[in-house]
């Protein structure tokens, strides 16, 4: 049944990459992502886990390798963070367009300049469309799950896409908590072993990633988009099935205290914790208040969203990465209202950038968003940032 | 005895006799007429046969070859980008390591091939190129240098000779063409330290065949430079594109050698050498040039050649 451990988030997500029995893992160092790698090649060397580490010599080249190792057919693994990403992100396109179900972990930091190496969302957001699956972990257990699930729907041969998984750098990946790690047999019974449609094989030859002119590009995109939208029953199912293993139900979008609630904040990953909290202050002042967590951030999960904010006269939505657009809408605030418009519904939405470049979001920063969401009276408001140093 | 001496020891080399005939890479690819790359591909193609995966950078033997829904492949292949087909090949390997060595597969036999221009080997892609044969991949990288950017409308890169014209290197009053020498890229990969080296040139299928074989029968990286000729960007004709590689090492522009385990090896000597105007007068990239350019690039080839001869151990 799995046993209790304390350790660190990091610790505890490369040990789950282990427990699914992975082949093949490149990977090139970057904070706060770092700890996963380094932890990977010491079981790598200690013999625990039977895969081959690619030490590249950067991260274009582990998301490059990544792709070779996936369409030759091996369980395929990377981590990186924030100018790794970037770095990497011309190929994270062509491992979605080529459908190769590479899992990996990014653990999110601030983008440059000015250089930071602390957690906001500017890489979750910069890697938004690379059509990619994107999870997004509120704790350690989740972190761990979401490996496991991750695997799962990549490699269901109705899906066959990568999947990354984000969580906060530092703020969840250096924690230590209190963690259930399944044990093999249990992670064995919900991850068959992999097996692909196509591989690079000389005895079954295939052409992978060849010249698309224009009479077959859109229709090769279309493919990869209805690839995509079709994921997002799979991925519900792979939940369910690890809930009824593993005891713990996820789901795209997950509520606190939303049933009544005038004002819904509308969060993603760690930082939801700080607002559960806001959210039990404020109720215990008898205010209308509750959240709800994008859990699944790839495909979007519009309708399970709109079903959780439907309710509320106020929105609070965060934005965790500056977009620059010019406009008056984070992105995670342009999502939640073009559902808004496609439902005619027209809540009181607050957008507010919060924790960039790693500056603290208080429980108290809540209170006046929630505040401030709750006295606009409904006219429309650019976003504001919070915190600002005078 | 050095790892590959060991490895091709007992090595019998391909003759006129019996040339393979499997045709991995087939007829019907869509390569200008008297392309040198697709010959030289072909060639190394037929050594190899049909147990290889091959990663392909992007650039004209990308193009030509896979406009889907058609492919000139008949091995498999795989294209990702344009600067990582070295990376993609280290996947590749890895992958096989792994699943050999767990049991999911049986194929320990398989042969590793990464290709790219010489742009995308010694510009773009240098860098994870670098990274491949320093880690000691199993695999072989084979740049087909036709001394530009062709794909993109033949851009000068760093493996363009100086005095080239090209798109971006134009002829003009303050510019003679490409104001740098060639980048020694066979250098950079025997600096690396891996097991195989070699030059070579479609004007000589034998000579390359055997090399691409040796090369497959090595553990550990090999690194192939192959001279190409491209009739669309060197401004020659299409028939004359192997003329012109053969005038090429004639000339001891090109030489062609081995470098196994670090120690050089001399695969034939000039003895009689042709001037290098001859070369440079098969080719309107370099009409622009006079006499005295010509004479300094002849001095130039000429003192470069002597250092191969010194490496090699042979008596100039
Ligand atoms: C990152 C990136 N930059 C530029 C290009 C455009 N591009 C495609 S092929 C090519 C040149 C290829 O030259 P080379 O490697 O010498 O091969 P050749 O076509 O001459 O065989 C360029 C610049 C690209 N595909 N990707
Ligand atoms: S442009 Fe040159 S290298 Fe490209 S296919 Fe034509 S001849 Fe070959």
């Amino acid at each position: 049944m799995g046993k209790r451990i304390g350790v660190e988030v990091s610790i505890a997500a490369a040990e789950a990459v282990a427990l699914a029995n992975v082949d093949v893992i490149a990977a090139y160092p970057i904070t706060p992502q770092t700890h996963i790698v380094e932890h990977l090649s010491e079981l790598v060397a200690d013999g625990h886990l039977d895969a081959e580490f690619i030490p590249v010599e950067s991260e274009h080249s582990a998301m490059s390798c990544c792709i070779g190792s996936s369409a030759a057919g091996a369980r395929t693994f990377t981590a990186t963070s924030s100018q790794g990403y970037a770095l990497m992100s011309e190929i994270c396109y062509i491992a979605s367009s080529m459908r190769l179900p590479i899992v990996m972990t990014v653990a999110n930091r601030a983008l440059s300049a000015p250089i930071s190496i602390w957690n906001d969302h500017a890489d979750l957001m910069m890697s938004r469309d690379t059509g990619w699956i994107q999870t997004i972990a509120e704790n350690g257990q989740e972190v761990i799950d979401l490996t496991f699930h991750a695997f799962k729907v990549a490699e269901d041969h109705r899906v066959l896409l990568p999947v990354q998984v984000n969580l906060d750098g530092f703020t969840l990946s250096h924690m230590i908590e209190p963690m259930n790690m399944p044990d093999k047999a249990e992670v064995d019974a919900y991850l068959p072993p992999y097996k692909p449609v196509l591989r690079l094989d000389p005895s079954k030859p295939v052409t992978f990633g060849p010249v698309g002119m224009p009479d077959i590009y859109t229709e090769a995109k279309m493919a990869q988009d209805q690839a995509l939208r079709n994921s997002k029953a799979v991925i519900i199912e792979a939940w369910k099935e690890f809930g009824d293993k593993f005891g713990r139900y996820y789901k795209p979008v997950e509520t606190y205290k939303t049933e009544d609630a005038e004002t819904i904040i509308i969060s993603m990953g760690s930082i939801s914790e700080t607002a559960m909290t806001a959210v039990d202050h404020l109720r215990s002042q008898g205010k209308k208040v509750g959240l709800a967590r994008i859990r699944l951030w790839r495909p979007f999960p519009g309708p399970e969203l709109f079903d959780a904010v439907k309710g509320a006269k106020n929105l609070v939505v965060l934005d965790r990465a500056m977009n620059f657009s010019g406009g008056d809408s984070g992105i995670v605030a342009a999502e939640v209202k073009s559902i808004l418009f496609d439902q005619n519904h027209h809540p009181n939405v607050r957008n507010f950038f919060v924790g960039l470049g790693g500056r603290d979001v208080t429980v108290q920063n809540f209170e006046e968003m929630v505040e401030k969401a709750s006295t606009n009276g409904g006219k429309p408001v650019p976003y504001e940032i919070i915190n600002v140093r005078e | 005895m050095g790892i590959a001496a060991e490895a091709i020891k007992d090595f019998k080399g391909f003759n006129l006799k019996n040339m393979p005939e499997v045709e991995p890479l087939s007829p019907g690819h869509r390569a200008c007429q008297g392309c040198g790359e697709i010959l030289a591909l072909r060639q190394a193609m037929k050594a190899l046969g049909n147990n290889v995966i091959v990663c392909s950078s992007t650039g004209c033997m990308e193009i030509v070859t896979s406009p889907f829904p058609q492919t000139a492949w008949n091995v498999p292949w795989i294209h990702v980008a344009f600067e990582n087909t070295s990376a993609v090949v280290a996947g590749v390997e890895a992958a096989y390591k792994a699943m050999n060595r767990k049991g999911i597969i049986n194929q320990p036999d398989v042969t590793f091939l990464a290709y790219g221009g010489d742009g995308s080997t010694a510009d773009i892609g240098i860098q994870a190129l670098s990274g491949a044969m320093e880690r000691g991949h199993n695999f072989i990288y084979i740049c087909l240098d036709n001394e530009a950017y062709m794909n993109t409308g033949i851009q000068r890169s760093s493996s363009t000779p100086w005095g080239a014209a090209t798109t971006t290197s134009p002829v003009g009053k303050k510019s003679k063409g490409q104001s740098t020498w060639k980048k020694d890229m066979p250098g950079i990969a025997v600096a690396h330290n891996i097991p195989y080296v070699a030059t070579a040139s479609p004007a000589f299928p034998v000579d390359l065949m055997n090399k691409v074989k040796k090369a497959s029968m090595i553990p550990g990286p090999a690194y192939l430079h192959f001279y190409s000729p491209c009739p669309t960007g060197w401004r020659c004709g299409g028939e004359e594109s192997v003329a012109v590689a053969r005038m090429a090492v004639q000339s001891k522009v090109f030489p062609l050698y081995e470098v196994i385990d670090g120690q050089y090896v001399l695969s034939r000597k000039v003895a009689k050498p042709k001037p290098v105007a001859d070369y440079l007068k098969m080719q309107r990239r370099f009409r622009h040039l006079t006499e005295t350019d010509i004479q300094m690039i002849q001095e130039r080839i000429d003192a470069d050649y002597a250092e191969l001869l010194k490496k090699c151990g042979v008596e100039a």
